[in-house]
């Protein structure tokens, strides 16, 4: 099954199996494809050989930072004695991404049943999904999941007769971009105002409640049962020969000015170019390619040619010019007015910080207006280095990343892009699109 | 659907276009009573109410009562239509935290609101993805079929208000906007008198 579209030949559908196929959203459903028997697997064996598993199949997070999630699990010291937490972060927000929603949409059991193998991996009897304010069909729907979960005994104090105690809950966020930063999303979840914390101490030692805690993407824990039930050799099949750092499949989302929107999922290593263009069916009739953004707005923009080039794996990314992330692909053609485009990018950040850093709050705020202002044709020619300028001060001197994912895109734009900057600075007028 | 059917069942796992107040009476969507309560208050979590009861299944969730915080309020706009003053002091009192702090979490968060809102609240989604797939013309679509003078004002009808919002993460399905609980996708212009007339 695929959605919105038929799978492509080319396409591997591990995760996205049951997208759009609405048997598999209930218990039944979900057990007649095979659901819950890597929890199973997982009750009867030692966390640590779990983790091990995890750590050996090379997974990474695939929330955007892509740290390797067996290492985060063995960061949680086992008998402290203290209770430890699993959070999973549902709060997909990074503009050009939507793959959460659709695993939670269509295969909500498969994330409950990572969760429950998370949790028990790293020693925890508690696991929190934390689902955005805005995503309330995968709320029902991941709620009642659980519901069915917890009346067929898959969870609670006696986890499918293994004796060990398994908690999933929802927590439902109230709309804020910002409470996808683990550390603002545990805040959140212990009812707080969702701003970031200092780190050290790190989740892992002082987390939600102060208790050691993991956060683990959606799309993350929803690999670990395949990788349980197959092995990890099984999930290494999917990388490049020369890069055995990104393993496994990846799915993206994928919009924007393109011809068929939606979600995919490749092996790693797949090839960006055959990705646009034959997947996803390449530009718009008449159009051509501007820019890509790859992994949500926060990643740095791609020339045509530099995505032409790139394969599509953490390493792939980052040897031209810019980032996995979160796997968001958002295409922009020549009929747009990418000035604009960065513009309401940076005002998105404006609006989503949680001003809690100067450099951020003013650093936002001010980006947005200098590119409103050119936008509207009223650009000076010192203002693109005022932009670079303020984007510098912006990098790495916060408590958390948002001030550099809003100097990323109107950085990297201005690197990339410079031309179409400047002329609007210099003809002091609205843009014209190219003609189709 | 009528708002509350179903209210024996605990919210979530009824549909968001059932998501209301349990008695299933409408919301106050009268913009002019500002951040308080026209009548005396009444309540959302008297003793022995279905909405107590939520809550108090709720709090065994969570290690602090303060976590329960966010679903307590979600509780509040569900039965009310917003979260007035009296009602965070209500909510402070039950968690045993101060109604300046449940005050200072509810302005943080930008799905609660702090004065009723039109019947039906129209957001449309006008970050970068939607915007470069014409979201901006769906803005002025609604506002010109709602009557609504501008962004943020509810219609003279009291029916209708439209914002703009920030991501909804639905991009590839642009426009993607959300009424009230409801998510539509692939909005476009055309489609606003047809999505308009469906609701009540």
């Amino acid at each position: 099954m695929g959605y919105p579209h038929k799978p492509h030949a080319r396409e591997t559908v591990l995760l996205s199996q049951y997208f759009g196929d609405a048997e598999a959203v209930t218990l039944d459903g979900w057990k007649k494809r095979g659901g819950y028997t890597a929890l199973r697997k997982a009750l009867g064996m030692a966390p640590g050989d779990i983790v091990t598993i995890v750590k050996d199949s090379g997974l990474r997070g695939r929330g955007g930072a892509g740290f390797p999630t067996g290492v985060k699990w063995s960061f949680m010291k086992p008998g402290d004695g203290k209770p430890h937490y699993l959070c999973c972060n549902a709060d997909e927000s990074e503009p050009g991404t939507f793959k959460d929603r659709e695993i939670m949409r269509w295969t909500p059991h498969a994330l409950v049943e990572g969760c429950a193998i998370g949790a028990y991996a790293i020693g925890a009897e508690t696991a929190y999904i934390y689902i955005r304010g805005e995503f309330t069909e995968p709320v029902v729907r991941v709620e009642n999941a659980i519901k069915e979960a917890y009346a067929a005994g898959i969870l609670g104090k006696n986890a499918m007769g293994s004796g060990k105690t398994v908690n999933v809950w929802v927590h439902r966020g109230a709309g804020a971009y910002i409470c996808g930063e683990e550390t603002a999303l545990m805040n959140s979840l212990e009812g707080k105002r969702g701003n970031p914390r200092i780190k050290p101490p790190f989740p892992a030692v002082s987390g939600v409640f102060a208790q050691p805690t993991t956060i683990n993407n959606v799309e993350t824990l929803v690999a670990v049962p395949h990788i349980l039930n197959n092995g990890a050799e099984w999930y290494k099949q999917w990388m490049r020969p020369d890069n055995p750092k990104s393993t496994g499949t990846k799915l993206y989302s994928v919009c924007g000015n393109i011809q068929k929107p939606g979600n995919y999922e490749v092996p790693m290593g797949f090839p960006f170019k055959d990705f646009l263009y034959e997947l996803c069916g390449g530009p718009l009739p008449g159009r051509r390619f501007k820019a890509i953004i790859p992994g949500g707005i926060s990643v740095p923009i791609q020339t045509v040619a530099e995505a032409e080039a790139s394969l599509m794996d953490y390493e792939g990314f980052v040897a031209n010019g810019t980032m996995l992330g979160s796997g968001g692909v958002i295409v922009f053609d020549d009929a747009q007015n990418l000035v604009k485009q960065i513009a309401r990018a940076a005002r998105f950040f404006a609006h989503e910080s949680c001003a809690q850093c100067t450099q951020c709050r003013e650093g936002t705020a001010w980006s947005t207006k200098i590119l409103e202002r050119i936008v509207a044709g009223d650009g000076t020619s010192e203002d693109l280095d005022t932009l670079l300028e303020i984007g510098e001060n912006m990098t790495g001197k916060t408590i958390c990343v948002l001030s550099d994912s809003c100097a990323t895109p109107v950085s990297s734009g201005i690197a990339k892009f410079r031309a179409d900057f400047e002329a609007l600075i210099k003809k002091k007028v609205h843009f014209v699109p190219a003609v189709a | 659907m009528s708002p509350g059917s179903g209210a024996s069942t605990p919210e979530y796992f009824r549909a968001p276009s059932e998501w209301g107040p349990s008695d299933g009476k409408g919301f106050e969507t009268d913009p002019g009573s500002g951040h308080h309560e026209h009548q005396t208050y009444q309540s959302v979590f008297t003793a022995g109410s279905a909405r107590r009861k939520e809550l108090d299944a709720l709090l065994t969730r969570y290690p602090t009562k303060m976590a329960a915080l966010l679903p307590a309020l979600w509780m509040v706009q569900h039965e009310r239509g917003w979260v007035s003053e009296e009602a965070m002091a209500e909510v402070a009192e039950l968690l045993e935290i101060t109604p300046a702090y449940v005050k200072g979490v509810v302005t943080f968060y930008t799905m609660y609101h702090q004065h009723p809102v039109a019947k039906h609240f129209i957001q449309v989604c006008t970050t970068s993805p939607c915007n470069a797939c014409g979201a901006e013309d769906v803005v002025d679509a609604f506002l010109r079929h709602t009557n609504c003078q501008e962004l943020g004002q509810t219609s003279p009808d009291g029916k209708f208000g439209v914002i703009e919002v920030e991501c909804l993460g639905a991009c590839g399905f642009a426009t993607a906007i959300m009424i009230n609980e409801d998510f539509i996708e692939s909005v476009t212009p055309d489609r606003v008198p047809e999505i308009l007339a469906g609701l009540e």
